[in-house]
């Protein structure tokens, strides 16, 4: 028999949402009926996700991708060729040279799509657990440096310089110390973490171990949301995997230096995104948000000095251990440093994940890369960073994706999450949302989110309809202060964020007749 | 579709007890508890509490929190619609309305006249295939009309 022929198709569940399953069962059974041997290998998505399910097969030329495949088109796939590279109207080409790629600087994200999520013999033989290695052969302080000298900034939307927070919990006295991550990505518009976490969750066990080595923390958890059940069966078994392997457990690769991680499942509450809030949920409370101080580092899980990251955060570490700080610093611009995995959603014709060094305008993603709206329709409104994160013009779009560049246009980065929509929106209705999802949400700790976010909705209802409108803004622009200024965490804090730009930049939404809105919004 | 066991009393302790030795062991339990059975009953709360010596107001306060932890068994089938922003971009909230008008199905109602129940939920990572929904652990990408219906059994 000739060697077998090695197919990618995705086990990501996005592509798995457009039937990448039924498709590689239709490749496995029309390769049997013609003879073919086949290796097939379920690999993570490249991230073009409007080309899913995209099927690679290995070629004496390398990978050529195909997409996207509908079950009903296998038959003529094999016709064509295609386990050879043969010509087909779904044939893309050779992946490595399609232009999505190309333009990309995947440092984080450059085995998911590559490897086989699951080998940990895959991810070795491509750079896998060095950065592990080099960490185990440096003592805490200097990994601690190395992690502070990339410039690193916590990707979970925050960014907080990631060096100092394991600084604090490197320097704590303490006989226990815990590693979290804080894997409740619930931002709409949001979904690297779920993608790194299927498609190649070795690098955040890898990740997370280089912290607790680095600071002396023993037990590490994931906290990961319940919305994310594919992600949850790919860390279980990479987790075991890795535990049998010694690569977590009592002695970390042979170090003598115990690691041991687990994944917690959240159960369907936002708010546990707010770190102090997932520490009580992981302690089995409600989730209910704590004051700071005490700051986590000092006085975090159980009351332990605990490292709480994003996904992205420890997963960007093994990369900067292994190729050294100044290599990532290198990438970015001004306080930005490195690479950013932005998430492209909504109403885009080609949607998905590109991981790029900071500085690239928001035009360039939303119109070059992702070719505008699916609809055609011209694009009126833009959010940036999740559901507390400002709605952006068509004008506005030249600015920078770096933190400091949307701080200055009174807007914020978050996780890197981009949703477009078309000129059918109606931006009063989606202030009215951000402030019904703050009130579904907030964990109810404090009166100014607790409290205000109802009244938000009660006000725009009144300023939709036509209520004594004048009125109604000037006390609307009155509780967005207060819930900036009065908040206890980012919930209450930035939920003005959407509502004040939606205000701001599409007042006319907010000054129609009632009766010439939308149907949707007289819900 | 799943079929749960009815709730048993006995069962429901010795889960309690092979979960209560891990740190912060509330939510493991619960979601142990609502695998097993579909749901959480109440009388899982004095279990809970004298296992983990935590206060029933504690246990109670815990499950109530969350949107995840049902406390009466859920219905035959349970389709999870993402109604968040990337969803909404894409027309989640006409195929709400859409369910209502031709089907009867309103989303978070639980009135018990379907077969399956809607359910709001905020994100599926999905946002680049959206609407998204997640029926029975299966995520599922550009829905439209039909395939709602047609995810809730309604007749086309």
């Amino acid at each position: 028999m000739s060697e077998a022929i090695r197919i990618y198709v995705p086990i990501d569940a996005a592509a798995l949402s457009v039937g990448a399953e039924v498709v590689a069962q239709a490749v496995a059974k029309e390769a049997q009926a013609r003879g073919i041997a086949v290796e097939f290998i379920r690999n993570g998505s490249r991230g073009m996700l409007w080309l899913e399910p995209m099927v690679e097969v290995e070629t004496g030329e390398g990978r050529i991708a195909y997409g996207p495949v509908a079950a009903k088109d296998v038959a003529t796939l094999f016709e064509a060729g295609f386990q050879n590279g043969g010509p087909h109207g779904l044939r893309l080409g050779p992946v490595d040279e399609l232009d999505w790629l190309k333009r990309q600087q995947r440092l984080t994200f450059e085995r998911v799509g590559v490897t086989d999520p699951l080998s940990l013999a895959d991810y070795r033989a491509h750079d896998g657990l060095k950065g592990l290695e080099k960490a185990l052969s440096l003592t805490g302080v200097e990994i601690v440096e190395e992690v502070k000298a990339s410039g690193l900034r916590g990707r979970g939307g925050a960014g907080f310089p990631t060096g100092i927070k394991w600084k604090t919990v490197h320097d704590a006295g303490a006989t226990q110390k815990y590693i979290v991550c804080n894997a409740d990505e619930g931002d709409s518009g949001t979904f690297a973490d779920r993608m790194l976490m299927e498609g190649d969750p070795f690098l955040l066990i890898e990740g997370m171990a280089i912290a607790a080595i680095a600071v002396g923390a023993t037990r590490g958890y994931i906290y990961l949301r319940s919305e994310y059940p594919h992600a949850h069966k790919a860390l279980q078994r990479a987790i075991l995997k890795a535990r049998n392997a010694g690569v977590l457990g009592a002695s970390v690769l042979g170090s003598g230096k115990a690691f041991e991680l687990e994944v917690r499942l959240g159960a369907g509450a936002y708010i546990c995104g707010e770190e102090t809030s997932l520490l009580e949920s992981l302690e089995g409370k409600r989730a209910i948000v704590r004051a700071k101080p005490p700051i986590p580092a000092l006085q975090g899980l159980f009351g332990k000095p605990t490292i709480v990251n994003n996904v992205l955060s420890f997963a960007a570490v093994p990369w900067i251990l292994t190729h050294g700080a100044k290599a990532y610093a290198d990438y970015g611009m001004g306080r930005s440093r490195g690479t950013l995995p932005v998430q492209l959603g909504g109403n885009v014709r080609r949607g998905g994940l590109i991981e790029l060094a900071f500085g690239i305008s928001l035009r360039e993603i939303i119109e070059d890369i992702g070719g505008g709206t699916l609809s055609g329709r011209p694009i009126r409104a833009v959010q940036v960073g999740g559901p507390l994160g400002a709605y952006l013009t068509a004008q506005q779009l030249d600015t920078p994706m770096d933190y400091e560049a949307l701080a200055g246009i009174k807007a914020m980065l978050g996780h890197g999450g981009i949703v477009v929509f078309d000129d059918s929106v109606d931006m009063a209705r989606q202030a009215r949302f951000a402030f019904e999802f703050c009130a579904k949400e907030s964990c109810g700790k404090c009166t100014p989110c607790r409290i205000g976010a109802t009244r938000g909705v009660e006000l725009v209802d009144k300023i939709i309809a036509g209520h004594e409108r004048p009125k109604n803004l000037a006390v609307l622009r009155d509780l967005n202060k207060l819930m900036t200024d009065a908040s206890l965490c980012a919930m209450g804090g930035l939920t003005p964020m959407p509502v004040m730009s939606a205000l701001n930049h599409f007042f006319e939404d907010f000054d129609r007749p009632p009766a010439e809105r939308l149907p949707l919004a007289a819900e | 579709m799943v079929h749960y066991p009815a709730w048993d009393q006995d069962e429901a302790r010795s889960i309690v007890s092979g979960l209560s030795h891990l740190e912060g062991a509330t939510l493991p339990i619960l979601h142990a508890l609502q695998e097993e059975f579909g749901y959480v009953d109440p009388q899982a709360v004095p279990l809970i509490a004298e296992a983990l010596n935590l206060s029933r107001a504690d246990v109670h306060g815990t499950i109530s929190f969350y949107h995840d932890f049902r406390t009466a068994p859920p219905p035959r089938r349970i389709v999870k619609l993402c109604r968040a922003e990337a969803c909404q971009a894409l027309g989640c909230e006409a195929l709400v309305e859409d369910l209502a008008r031709e089907h009867g199905i309103v989303v978070d109602s639980h009135d018990g006249h379907h077969d399956a129940v809607v359910e709001t939920v905020y994100c599926l990572g999905n946002c680049a295939l959206g609407p998204s929904a997640l029926v029975e652990g299966e995520l599922v990408g550009r829905v439209d009309a039909d395939r709602i219906a047609a995810l809730c059994g309604a007749q086309q």
